[in-house]
Protein backbone atom coordinates (compact mmCIF):
# COMPACT_ATOMS: atom_id res chain seq x y z
CA UNK A 1 0.00 0.00 0.00
CA UNK A 2 1.21 3.69 -0.34
CA UNK A 3 0.69 6.77 1.25
CA UNK A 4 -1.96 7.98 -1.01
CA UNK A 5 -4.24 4.67 -1.25
CA UNK A 6 -6.59 6.32 1.45
CA UNK A 7 -6.78 9.83 -1.08
CA UNK A 8 -6.99 7.75 -4.37
CA UNK A 9 -8.96 4.57 -3.25
CA UNK A 10 -10.13 2.49 -5.73
CA UNK A 11 -13.48 3.47 -5.77
CA UNK A 12 -12.53 6.90 -6.56
CA UNK A 13 -9.87 6.38 -9.76
CA UNK A 14 -13.06 3.78 -11.21
CA UNK A 15 -15.37 7.03 -10.78
CA UNK A 16 -12.79 9.41 -12.27
CA UNK A 17 -12.26 7.45 -15.35
CA UNK A 18 -16.15 6.05 -16.08
CA UNK A 19 -18.42 8.83 -13.78
CA UNK A 20 -21.73 7.53 -13.71
CA UNK A 21 -24.72 10.15 -14.84
CA UNK A 22 -22.30 11.83 -16.83
CA UNK A 23 -24.73 13.20 -19.06
CA UNK A 24 -27.48 16.22 -19.27
CA UNK A 25 -31.02 15.94 -18.68
CA UNK A 26 -32.70 17.84 -21.68
CA UNK A 27 -35.37 20.54 -21.23
CA UNK A 28 -38.26 18.30 -20.27
CA UNK A 29 -37.29 16.22 -18.22
CA UNK A 30 -34.92 19.27 -15.58
CA UNK A 31 -36.76 20.41 -13.42
CA UNK A 32 -33.72 21.81 -11.29
CA UNK A 33 -30.33 23.15 -12.53
CA UNK A 34 -27.43 24.62 -11.09
CA UNK A 35 -23.62 25.48 -12.20
CA UNK A 36 -20.94 25.05 -9.88
CA UNK A 37 -17.47 26.34 -9.94
CA UNK A 38 -14.17 25.81 -8.01
CA UNK A 39 -12.09 29.03 -8.81
CA UNK A 40 -8.69 27.42 -6.87
CA UNK A 41 -8.48 24.51 -9.69
CA UNK A 42 -10.33 25.41 -12.32
CA UNK A 43 -13.22 22.78 -11.60
CA UNK A 44 -16.28 23.26 -13.45
CA UNK A 45 -19.57 21.55 -13.07
CA UNK A 46 -23.46 21.94 -14.53
CA UNK A 47 -26.23 19.78 -12.93
CA UNK A 48 -29.29 18.87 -13.68
CA UNK A 49 -32.07 17.17 -11.56
CA UNK A 50 -35.40 15.95 -12.12
CA UNK A 51 -37.45 16.35 -9.02
CA UNK A 52 -40.99 15.07 -8.77
CA UNK A 53 -42.93 15.52 -5.77
CA UNK A 54 -40.65 15.25 -2.91
CA UNK A 55 -38.23 12.93 -4.68
CA UNK A 56 -35.02 13.22 -6.98
CA UNK A 57 -35.93 10.78 -10.23
CA UNK A 58 -33.08 11.70 -11.89
CA UNK A 59 -29.56 13.54 -12.15
CA UNK A 60 -27.12 13.86 -14.39
CA UNK A 61 -23.91 16.03 -14.60
CA UNK A 62 -21.19 17.47 -17.19
CA UNK A 63 -18.18 19.13 -16.48
CA UNK A 64 -14.19 19.07 -16.02
CA UNK A 65 -12.18 18.84 -12.83
CA UNK A 66 -9.89 16.56 -11.05
CA UNK A 67 -10.09 13.20 -9.76
CA UNK A 68 -11.54 14.37 -6.45
CA UNK A 69 -13.80 16.57 -7.84
CA UNK A 70 -15.35 13.97 -10.47
CA UNK A 71 -15.61 11.49 -8.69
CA UNK A 72 -17.18 12.81 -5.95
CA UNK A 73 -19.89 14.21 -8.63
CA UNK A 74 -20.67 10.94 -9.58
CA UNK A 75 -20.62 9.25 -6.15
CA UNK A 76 -23.09 11.97 -5.43
CA UNK A 77 -25.63 11.08 -8.46
CA UNK A 78 -25.38 7.53 -7.90
CA UNK A 79 -26.65 8.01 -4.26
CA UNK A 80 -28.71 10.64 -4.41
CA UNK A 81 -30.83 9.07 -7.22
CA UNK A 82 -34.03 7.67 -6.07
CA UNK A 83 -34.01 9.75 -2.21
CA UNK A 84 -35.96 12.44 -1.39
CA UNK A 85 -34.23 16.39 -1.21
CA UNK A 86 -34.46 15.72 2.83
CA UNK A 87 -32.80 12.81 2.46
CA UNK A 88 -30.13 14.15 0.49
CA UNK A 89 -29.47 17.57 1.87
CA UNK A 90 -29.31 15.17 5.24
CA UNK A 91 -26.59 13.34 3.60
CA UNK A 92 -24.78 16.54 2.31
CA UNK A 93 -24.41 17.86 6.12
CA UNK A 94 -23.06 14.68 6.96
CA UNK A 95 -20.38 14.36 3.90
CA UNK A 96 -19.72 17.75 4.95
CA UNK A 97 -19.02 17.33 8.18
CA UNK A 98 -16.90 14.37 7.06
CA UNK A 99 -14.46 15.87 4.93
CA UNK A 100 -14.29 19.46 6.51
CA UNK A 101 -14.20 18.26 10.13
CA UNK A 102 -12.76 14.64 10.07
CA UNK A 103 -15.68 13.51 11.86
CA UNK A 104 -17.23 10.15 11.43
CA UNK A 105 -20.50 9.73 10.32
CA UNK A 106 -22.83 8.58 13.09
CA UNK A 107 -24.26 5.83 11.16
CA UNK A 108 -21.48 5.17 8.56
CA UNK A 109 -23.99 2.09 6.56
CA UNK A 110 -25.76 5.40 5.30
CA UNK A 111 -23.06 6.46 3.92
CA UNK A 112 -22.17 3.73 1.71
CA UNK A 113 -19.88 4.69 -1.16
CA UNK A 114 -19.51 8.48 0.02
CA UNK A 115 -16.94 6.62 3.03
CA UNK A 116 -14.39 6.92 0.43
CA UNK A 117 -14.01 10.33 1.09
CA UNK A 118 -13.68 9.77 4.54
CA UNK A 119 -9.72 10.79 3.94
CA UNK A 120 -10.44 13.98 2.26
CA UNK A 121 -10.62 15.54 5.54
CA UNK A 122 -6.77 15.12 5.83
CA UNK A 123 -5.92 17.03 2.84
CA UNK A 124 -7.33 20.33 3.70
CA UNK A 125 -6.30 22.03 0.13
CA UNK A 126 -8.86 18.95 -1.34
CA UNK A 127 -12.28 19.96 0.51
CA UNK A 128 -13.62 22.27 -2.10
CA UNK A 129 -12.91 19.62 -4.73
CA UNK A 130 -15.05 16.69 -2.96
CA UNK A 131 -17.44 19.10 -1.65
CA UNK A 132 -17.83 21.54 -5.11
CA UNK A 133 -20.90 19.29 -6.64
CA UNK A 134 -22.90 19.28 -2.88
CA UNK A 135 -23.06 22.93 -3.13
CA UNK A 136 -24.07 22.35 -6.12
CA UNK A 137 -26.85 19.91 -5.81
CA UNK A 138 -27.64 22.38 -2.58
CA UNK A 139 -28.07 25.42 -4.83
CA UNK A 140 -30.14 23.14 -7.79
CA UNK A 141 -32.76 22.40 -4.83
CA UNK A 142 -33.15 25.27 -3.46
CA UNK A 143 -33.85 27.04 -6.83
CA UNK A 144 -30.48 29.56 -6.20
CA UNK A 145 -29.88 30.73 -10.04
CA UNK A 146 -26.72 31.79 -8.45
CA UNK A 147 -24.18 30.03 -10.04
CA UNK A 148 -22.10 28.44 -7.10
CA UNK A 149 -18.32 29.04 -6.29
CA UNK A 150 -16.28 27.36 -3.93
CA UNK A 151 -14.72 30.57 -3.17
CA UNK B 1 32.58 17.43 -16.43
CA UNK B 2 29.61 15.66 -15.37
CA UNK B 3 26.98 17.45 -15.53
CA UNK B 4 26.28 17.32 -11.86
CA UNK B 5 29.43 18.84 -11.29
CA UNK B 6 29.15 21.43 -13.43
CA UNK B 7 26.07 22.35 -11.07
CA UNK B 8 28.30 21.93 -8.16
CA UNK B 9 31.06 24.43 -9.67
CA UNK B 10 28.77 27.20 -10.50
CA UNK B 11 27.06 26.92 -7.03
CA UNK B 12 27.65 24.53 -3.94
CA UNK B 13 24.11 24.10 -3.42
CA UNK B 14 24.16 21.72 -0.79
CA UNK B 15 26.11 24.22 1.34
CA UNK B 16 23.15 26.48 0.30
CA UNK B 17 20.47 24.14 1.19
CA UNK B 18 22.23 24.08 5.15
CA UNK B 19 21.86 28.17 5.61
CA UNK B 20 17.94 27.44 5.12
CA UNK B 21 16.36 26.20 8.16
CA UNK B 22 13.53 25.21 6.62
CA UNK B 23 14.66 22.98 4.06
CA UNK B 24 15.97 20.77 6.98
CA UNK B 25 12.68 19.12 8.46
CA UNK B 26 10.73 16.20 6.65
CA UNK B 27 7.37 16.17 5.92
CA UNK B 28 4.75 13.77 5.02
CA UNK B 29 5.68 11.13 7.90
CA UNK B 30 9.66 11.25 6.87
CA UNK B 31 10.21 12.34 3.30
CA UNK B 32 12.79 14.71 2.41
CA UNK B 33 11.81 18.26 1.90
CA UNK B 34 11.96 18.88 -1.68
CA UNK B 35 10.88 22.36 -2.36
CA UNK B 36 9.66 23.46 -5.64
CA UNK B 37 7.87 26.40 -5.42
CA UNK B 38 9.95 29.53 -5.56
CA UNK B 39 8.31 31.19 -8.00
CA UNK B 40 5.49 31.59 -5.47
CA UNK B 41 7.58 32.34 -2.48
CA UNK B 42 10.95 31.46 -1.22
CA UNK B 43 12.40 29.91 1.68
CA UNK B 44 14.42 32.28 4.28
CA UNK B 45 18.02 31.51 4.99
CA UNK B 46 18.93 32.12 8.30
CA UNK B 47 20.85 35.56 7.89
CA UNK B 48 17.49 36.83 6.77
CA UNK B 49 15.73 35.12 10.00
CA UNK B 50 18.24 36.64 12.17
CA UNK B 51 18.23 39.75 10.70
CA UNK B 52 14.40 39.74 11.71
CA UNK B 53 14.80 38.67 15.01
CA UNK B 54 18.18 40.58 15.71
CA UNK B 55 15.91 43.45 14.86
CA UNK B 56 12.96 42.94 17.06
CA UNK B 57 16.01 42.46 20.08
CA UNK B 58 17.92 45.30 19.90
CA UNK B 59 16.66 47.93 17.12
CA UNK B 60 13.17 47.99 17.08
CA UNK B 61 11.50 51.82 17.60
CA UNK B 62 9.54 54.38 15.75
CA UNK B 63 11.19 54.92 12.19
CA UNK B 64 11.68 58.49 11.56
CA UNK B 65 9.97 59.91 14.55
CA UNK B 66 11.75 59.41 17.62
CA UNK B 67 14.75 61.84 18.95
CA UNK B 68 15.91 58.17 20.68
CA UNK B 69 19.11 56.01 20.20
CA UNK B 70 16.35 53.23 19.12
CA UNK B 71 14.37 55.59 16.66
CA UNK B 72 17.78 56.13 14.84
CA UNK B 73 18.71 52.98 14.49
CA UNK B 74 15.10 51.58 13.34
CA UNK B 75 15.64 54.61 10.67
CA UNK B 76 18.96 53.59 9.82
CA UNK B 77 18.19 50.15 9.48
CA UNK B 78 14.74 51.04 7.32
CA UNK B 79 16.41 54.31 5.14
CA UNK B 80 19.74 51.62 4.58
CA UNK B 81 17.66 49.20 3.03
CA UNK B 82 16.24 51.33 0.65
CA UNK B 83 19.98 51.96 -0.39
CA UNK B 84 20.68 48.57 -0.94
CA UNK B 85 17.89 48.61 -3.01
CA UNK B 86 18.48 51.30 -5.27
CA UNK B 87 22.00 49.97 -5.56
CA UNK B 88 20.58 46.19 -6.74
CA UNK B 89 18.51 47.55 -9.16
CA UNK B 90 20.94 50.20 -10.06
CA UNK B 91 18.58 52.93 -9.47
CA UNK B 92 20.39 56.64 -9.96
CA UNK B 93 18.65 57.67 -6.19
CA UNK B 94 17.90 56.03 -2.60
CA UNK B 95 14.60 58.40 -3.15
CA UNK B 96 13.70 56.89 -6.52
CA UNK B 97 12.71 53.50 -4.15
CA UNK B 98 9.51 53.44 -2.59
CA UNK B 99 9.04 50.94 0.14
CA UNK B 100 5.82 49.25 -0.11
CA UNK B 101 3.67 45.15 0.90
CA UNK B 102 5.33 44.36 -2.48
CA UNK B 103 4.44 43.81 -6.76
CA UNK B 104 0.98 43.83 -6.24
CA UNK B 105 1.03 47.35 -3.87
CA UNK B 106 3.50 48.76 -6.07
CA UNK B 107 1.33 48.37 -9.59
CA UNK B 108 -1.82 49.13 -7.82
CA UNK B 109 -0.03 52.79 -6.64
CA UNK B 110 1.28 53.61 -9.78
CA UNK B 111 -2.37 52.77 -11.52
CA UNK B 112 -4.28 54.67 -9.29
CA UNK B 113 -1.70 57.34 -8.90
CA UNK B 114 0.46 57.85 -12.29
CA UNK B 115 -2.80 56.49 -13.81
CA UNK B 116 -5.61 58.58 -12.84
CA UNK B 117 -3.52 61.52 -13.12
CA UNK B 118 -2.53 60.77 -16.77
CA UNK B 119 -4.90 58.64 -18.54
CA UNK B 120 -8.08 60.09 -20.02
CA UNK B 121 -11.04 58.65 -21.62
CA UNK B 122 -10.00 56.42 -25.16
CA UNK B 123 -6.55 56.35 -23.96
CA UNK B 124 -4.95 52.66 -24.30
CA UNK B 125 -2.76 51.02 -21.76
CA UNK B 126 -0.99 47.68 -23.21
CA UNK B 127 -0.01 45.01 -21.46
CA UNK B 128 0.71 40.91 -22.74
CA UNK B 129 -1.22 37.95 -22.59
CA UNK B 130 1.24 36.25 -20.14
CA UNK B 131 0.27 38.94 -17.32
CA UNK B 132 0.14 37.71 -14.00
CA UNK B 133 -3.67 38.87 -12.57
CA UNK B 134 -1.57 41.95 -10.27
CA UNK B 135 -0.64 43.64 -13.34
CA UNK B 136 -4.24 42.75 -15.19
CA UNK B 137 -6.91 44.20 -12.84
CA UNK B 138 -5.34 47.28 -11.63
CA UNK B 139 -5.67 48.01 -15.10
CA UNK B 140 -8.93 47.05 -15.86
CA UNK B 141 -9.81 49.11 -12.74
CA UNK B 142 -7.95 52.15 -14.09
CA UNK B 143 -9.94 51.69 -17.31
CA UNK B 144 -13.27 51.28 -15.70
CA UNK B 145 -12.58 54.64 -14.23
CA UNK B 146 -11.26 56.10 -16.88
CA UNK B 147 -12.56 55.15 -19.78
CA UNK B 148 -9.29 54.47 -20.99
CA UNK B 149 -8.94 51.02 -22.95
CA UNK B 150 -7.15 47.71 -21.87
CA UNK B 151 -5.05 46.17 -25.14
CA UNK B 152 -3.22 42.67 -24.96
CA UNK B 153 -0.21 42.31 -27.00
CA UNK B 154 -1.01 38.07 -27.77
CA UNK B 155 1.93 35.56 -27.15
CA UNK B 156 2.90 32.59 -29.33
CA UNK B 157 2.60 28.90 -28.98
CA UNK B 158 6.44 29.18 -27.12
CA UNK B 159 4.85 31.47 -24.74
CA UNK B 160 7.00 34.40 -26.22
CA UNK B 161 5.49 38.01 -26.87
CA UNK B 162 4.71 38.47 -29.88
CA UNK B 163 6.74 41.69 -30.73
CA UNK B 164 5.86 42.51 -34.03
CA UNK B 165 1.62 42.59 -32.76
CA UNK B 166 2.73 44.34 -29.71
CA UNK B 167 4.78 46.99 -31.72
CA UNK B 168 1.49 47.45 -34.00
CA UNK B 169 -0.81 47.74 -31.05
CA UNK B 170 1.78 50.71 -29.92
CA UNK B 171 0.30 54.22 -30.73
CA UNK B 172 -0.52 58.06 -29.78
CA UNK B 173 -3.27 56.50 -28.19
CA UNK B 174 -1.09 54.68 -25.59
CA UNK B 175 -0.13 56.41 -22.58
CA UNK B 176 1.08 53.09 -20.43
CA UNK B 177 2.53 49.71 -21.05
CA UNK B 178 2.95 47.29 -18.55
CA UNK B 179 4.76 43.92 -18.84
CA UNK B 180 6.19 41.35 -16.69
CA UNK B 181 9.92 40.61 -17.19
CA UNK B 182 9.46 37.20 -16.47
CA UNK B 183 6.47 35.04 -16.42
CA UNK B 184 5.51 33.56 -13.36
CA UNK B 185 3.56 30.62 -15.48
CA UNK B 186 5.79 30.18 -18.67
CA UNK B 187 9.25 31.04 -17.23
CA UNK B 188 9.84 33.61 -20.41
CA UNK B 189 12.09 36.31 -19.75
CA UNK B 190 10.96 39.14 -21.85
CA UNK B 191 13.17 41.15 -24.57
CA UNK B 192 11.81 44.10 -21.61
CA UNK B 193 14.71 46.85 -22.97
CA UNK B 194 13.43 46.56 -26.30
CA UNK B 195 9.79 46.25 -25.18
CA UNK B 196 10.73 49.30 -23.27
CA UNK B 197 12.35 51.48 -26.39
CA UNK B 198 9.48 50.55 -28.30
CA UNK B 199 6.39 51.95 -25.48
CA UNK B 200 8.93 55.44 -25.41
CA UNK B 201 9.14 55.74 -29.25
CA UNK B 202 4.96 55.46 -28.77
CA UNK B 203 5.13 58.43 -26.08
CA UNK B 204 4.23 55.96 -23.49
CA UNK B 205 5.70 54.87 -20.07
CA UNK B 206 6.99 51.38 -19.41
CA UNK B 207 6.28 49.86 -16.04
CA UNK B 208 7.70 46.08 -15.46
CA UNK B 209 6.55 43.78 -13.22
CA UNK B 210 10.20 42.27 -12.02
CA UNK B 211 8.67 39.97 -9.28
CA UNK B 212 10.05 36.91 -11.38
CA UNK B 213 13.13 38.60 -12.24
CA UNK B 214 15.19 40.15 -9.52
CA UNK B 215 15.60 36.91 -7.67
CA UNK B 216 17.41 35.16 -10.65
CA UNK B 217 19.29 37.54 -12.34
CA UNK B 218 21.27 40.85 -12.85
CA UNK B 219 18.53 43.53 -13.34
CA UNK B 220 19.35 47.31 -14.41
CA UNK B 221 16.36 49.67 -14.48
CA UNK B 222 18.54 52.32 -16.24
CA UNK B 223 19.71 49.91 -19.07
CA UNK B 224 16.15 48.10 -19.62
CA UNK B 225 14.54 51.47 -19.80
CA UNK B 226 11.97 51.39 -17.08
CA UNK B 227 10.18 53.73 -15.61
CA UNK B 228 8.83 52.18 -13.17
CA UNK B 229 9.81 48.33 -11.83
CA UNK B 230 7.60 46.42 -9.02
CA UNK B 231 9.50 43.51 -6.75
CA UNK B 232 8.86 41.46 -4.00
CA UNK B 233 12.03 40.12 -1.78
CA UNK B 234 9.62 37.01 -0.79
CA UNK B 235 10.59 35.77 -3.94
CA UNK B 236 14.23 36.30 -3.19
CA UNK B 237 14.47 34.73 0.00
CA UNK B 238 13.51 38.03 1.77
CA UNK B 239 10.51 38.52 4.17
CA UNK B 240 6.67 38.69 3.06
CA UNK B 241 5.26 42.08 3.50
CA UNK B 242 7.85 43.98 2.26
CA UNK B 243 8.62 45.19 -1.18
CA UNK B 244 9.64 47.96 -3.47
CA UNK B 245 8.61 50.17 -6.54
CA UNK B 246 11.36 51.84 -8.55
CA UNK B 247 9.80 55.08 -9.95
CA UNK B 248 12.16 57.90 -12.10
CA UNK B 249 11.84 60.66 -9.47
CA UNK B 250 10.72 63.56 -11.99
CA UNK B 251 7.54 60.90 -12.48
CA UNK B 252 7.41 60.02 -8.83
CA UNK B 253 7.89 63.85 -7.89
CA UNK B 254 4.50 64.93 -10.06
CA UNK B 255 2.36 61.84 -9.31
CA UNK B 256 -0.47 62.77 -6.02
CA UNK B 257 -0.28 60.71 -3.00
CA UNK B 258 -1.41 57.42 -2.57
CA UNK B 259 -2.90 56.39 0.80
CA UNK B 260 -3.02 59.35 3.06
CA UNK B 261 -1.71 59.65 6.94
CA UNK B 262 1.15 59.88 8.94
CA UNK B 263 4.84 60.44 7.18
CA UNK B 264 3.62 61.49 3.77
CA UNK B 265 3.13 64.94 4.93
CA UNK B 266 4.54 68.05 4.41
CA UNK B 267 2.04 70.38 6.94
CA UNK B 268 -1.64 69.46 7.98
CA UNK B 269 -4.49 71.88 8.63
CA UNK B 270 -8.01 71.61 8.17
CA UNK B 271 -7.45 74.28 5.81
CA UNK B 272 -5.05 72.84 3.54
CA UNK B 273 -2.74 70.00 3.91
CA UNK B 274 0.58 69.84 1.99
CA UNK B 275 2.67 66.55 1.09
CA UNK B 276 5.70 65.09 1.21
CA UNK B 277 8.38 64.85 -1.27
CA UNK B 278 9.20 60.71 -2.65
CA UNK B 279 9.22 58.38 -1.56
CA UNK B 280 7.79 59.62 2.09
CA UNK B 281 4.54 61.08 -0.05
CA UNK B 282 3.76 57.22 -0.42
CA UNK B 283 4.74 55.65 2.78
CA UNK B 284 1.71 56.74 4.78
CA UNK B 285 1.88 54.77 7.93
CA UNK B 286 4.54 52.97 10.57
CA UNK B 287 6.11 50.22 7.46
CA UNK B 288 7.33 47.23 8.21
CA UNK B 289 10.66 48.16 9.44
CA UNK B 290 11.64 44.43 10.39
CA UNK B 291 10.93 43.28 6.81
CA UNK B 292 13.30 46.20 5.53
CA UNK B 293 15.81 44.52 8.08
CA UNK B 294 15.48 41.43 6.24
CA UNK B 295 14.80 42.21 2.65
CA UNK B 296 18.31 44.00 3.27
CA UNK B 297 20.13 41.03 4.55
CA UNK B 298 18.40 38.93 1.68
CA UNK B 299 20.26 41.22 -0.89
CA UNK B 300 23.72 40.82 0.52
CA UNK B 301 23.01 36.69 0.82
CA UNK B 302 22.25 36.55 -3.04
CA UNK B 303 25.12 38.99 -3.76
CA UNK B 304 27.34 36.86 -1.35
CA UNK B 305 26.27 34.00 -3.46
CA UNK B 306 26.83 35.91 -6.89
CA UNK B 307 23.86 37.12 -9.08
CA UNK B 308 25.73 34.95 -12.09
CA UNK B 309 26.34 32.00 -10.03
CA UNK B 310 22.42 31.87 -9.67
CA UNK B 311 21.84 32.56 -12.59
CA UNK B 312 23.73 30.33 -14.24
CA UNK B 313 22.83 27.42 -11.36
CA UNK B 314 19.07 27.81 -12.40
CA UNK B 315 19.82 27.33 -16.03
CA UNK B 316 22.02 24.56 -15.69
CA UNK B 317 18.46 22.92 -13.57
CA UNK B 318 16.18 24.40 -15.98
CA UNK B 319 17.90 22.27 -18.70
CA UNK B 320 18.29 19.28 -16.26
CA UNK B 321 14.47 19.39 -15.86
CA UNK B 322 13.21 19.82 -19.27
CA UNK B 323 15.54 17.25 -20.35
CA UNK B 324 14.37 14.89 -18.12
CA UNK B 325 10.89 15.89 -18.21
CA UNK B 326 10.71 15.36 -21.40
CA UNK B 327 11.29 11.53 -21.14
CA UNK B 328 7.98 11.88 -19.03
CA UNK B 329 5.03 9.58 -21.09
CA UNK B 330 2.19 12.10 -21.78
CA UNK B 331 3.61 14.99 -20.33
CA UNK B 332 4.00 18.08 -22.44
CA UNK B 333 6.04 21.57 -20.87
CA UNK B 334 4.06 24.85 -21.02
CA UNK B 335 6.05 27.59 -22.22
CA UNK B 336 9.43 26.65 -24.58
CA UNK B 337 10.70 30.21 -24.76
CA UNK B 338 14.02 29.98 -25.64
CA UNK B 339 15.40 32.41 -22.97
CA UNK B 340 13.67 31.21 -19.50
CA UNK B 341 14.39 31.36 -16.03
CA UNK B 342 14.58 28.00 -13.84
CA UNK B 343 10.29 27.33 -13.95
CA UNK B 344 8.94 24.37 -15.74
CA UNK B 345 5.00 24.26 -16.59
CA UNK B 346 3.27 21.13 -17.76
CA UNK B 347 0.75 19.38 -17.74
CA UNK B 348 0.55 15.44 -17.68
CA UNK B 349 -2.30 13.44 -20.12
CA UNK B 350 -5.55 12.76 -17.96
CA UNK B 351 -4.29 13.74 -14.82
CA UNK B 352 -5.62 16.84 -13.06
CA UNK B 353 -2.85 19.02 -11.83
CA UNK B 354 -4.08 18.71 -8.60
CA UNK B 355 -4.29 15.06 -8.40
CA UNK B 356 -0.72 15.61 -9.86
CA UNK B 357 -0.08 18.41 -6.71
CA UNK B 358 -1.45 15.87 -4.23
CA UNK B 359 0.42 12.63 -4.76
CA UNK B 360 3.79 14.59 -5.08
CA UNK B 361 3.33 16.39 -2.24
CA UNK B 362 3.14 12.59 -0.32
CA UNK B 363 6.64 12.00 -1.69
CA UNK B 364 7.78 15.81 0.22
CA UNK B 365 8.02 17.25 -3.58
CA UNK B 366 6.17 20.81 -3.55
CA UNK B 367 4.86 22.23 -6.32
CA UNK B 368 2.18 24.53 -7.51
CA UNK B 369 -0.82 23.37 -9.21
CA UNK B 370 -3.08 25.63 -10.32
CA UNK B 371 -3.47 28.83 -12.92
CA UNK B 372 -0.76 30.69 -11.42
CA UNK B 373 -2.61 33.60 -10.76
CA UNK B 374 -2.43 33.72 -14.94
CA UNK B 375 -5.65 32.47 -16.47
CA UNK B 376 -5.35 34.19 -19.91
CA UNK B 377 -2.43 31.61 -20.05
CA UNK B 378 -4.40 28.86 -19.28
CA UNK B 379 -7.11 30.10 -21.67
CA UNK B 380 -4.39 30.56 -24.39
CA UNK B 381 -2.99 27.30 -23.96
CA UNK B 382 -6.33 25.30 -23.47
CA UNK B 383 -5.41 23.98 -20.31
CA UNK B 384 -7.37 24.22 -16.80
CA UNK B 385 -4.08 24.53 -14.80
CA UNK B 386 -0.86 22.81 -14.77
CA UNK B 387 1.98 21.52 -12.50
CA UNK B 388 4.97 24.28 -12.04
CA UNK B 389 8.17 23.23 -10.62
CA UNK B 390 9.94 26.81 -9.55
CA UNK B 391 13.81 26.06 -8.88
CA UNK B 392 15.82 28.38 -6.54
CA UNK B 393 19.55 28.72 -5.02
CA UNK B 394 19.22 25.33 -2.89
CA UNK B 395 17.77 23.23 -5.37
CA UNK B 396 20.25 20.41 -6.32
CA UNK B 397 19.64 17.72 -9.48
CA UNK B 398 18.56 15.07 -6.66
CA UNK B 399 15.53 17.68 -6.52
CA UNK B 400 14.61 17.49 -9.81
CA UNK B 401 15.33 13.24 -9.57
CA UNK B 402 12.34 13.20 -6.78
CA UNK B 403 10.06 15.33 -9.28
CA UNK B 404 10.34 12.66 -12.09
CA UNK B 405 10.21 9.79 -9.62
CA UNK B 406 7.32 11.38 -8.11
CA UNK B 407 5.87 11.48 -11.68
CA UNK B 408 6.12 7.75 -12.19
CA UNK B 409 3.93 7.57 -9.28
CA UNK B 410 1.36 9.67 -10.12
CA UNK B 411 1.61 7.62 -13.39
CA UNK B 412 0.51 4.32 -11.51
CA UNK B 413 -2.27 5.73 -9.44
CA UNK B 414 -3.91 6.78 -12.66
CA UNK B 415 -2.56 3.94 -14.76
Amino acid sequence: MSDYDDLYQELILDHHKKPRNFRRLGVEACTCHADGRNPLCGDQIALDVQVDGEQIKDIGFEGSGCAISTASASLMTEVVKGKTKAEADALFHIFHAMVTQGKTPDDPEKMGKLLAFSAVGEYPARVKCATLAWHTLHAALNGSHEPVTTE
Amino acid sequence: MTAEALVHSVLDSLAVRSDFPALQQTVRGGKRLVYLDNAATSQKPRAVIDAVQKFYERDNGSVHRGVYELSERATAVYEGARKKIARFLNAKDAREIVLLRGTSEAINLVAYTYGRKNVRAGDEILITEMEHHSNIVPWQMLCEATGAVLKVAPITDAGEVDLQAFEKLLSAKTKIVSAVYVSNSLGTVNPIAQMSALAHAAGAVMIVDGAQAAPHFLVDVQAIGADFFAFSPHKMYGPSGIGALYGRYELLDAMPPFLGGGHMISNVTFAKTTYAKPPAKFEAGTPNMEGAAGLAAAIDYVQALGIDAIDAHEQLLLKYATDALAKVAGLRIIGTAARKVGVVSFVLDGVHPHDVGSILDRHGVCVRAGHHCTQPVMERFKVPATTRASFGVYNTMEDVDALVEGLAAVRKVFS
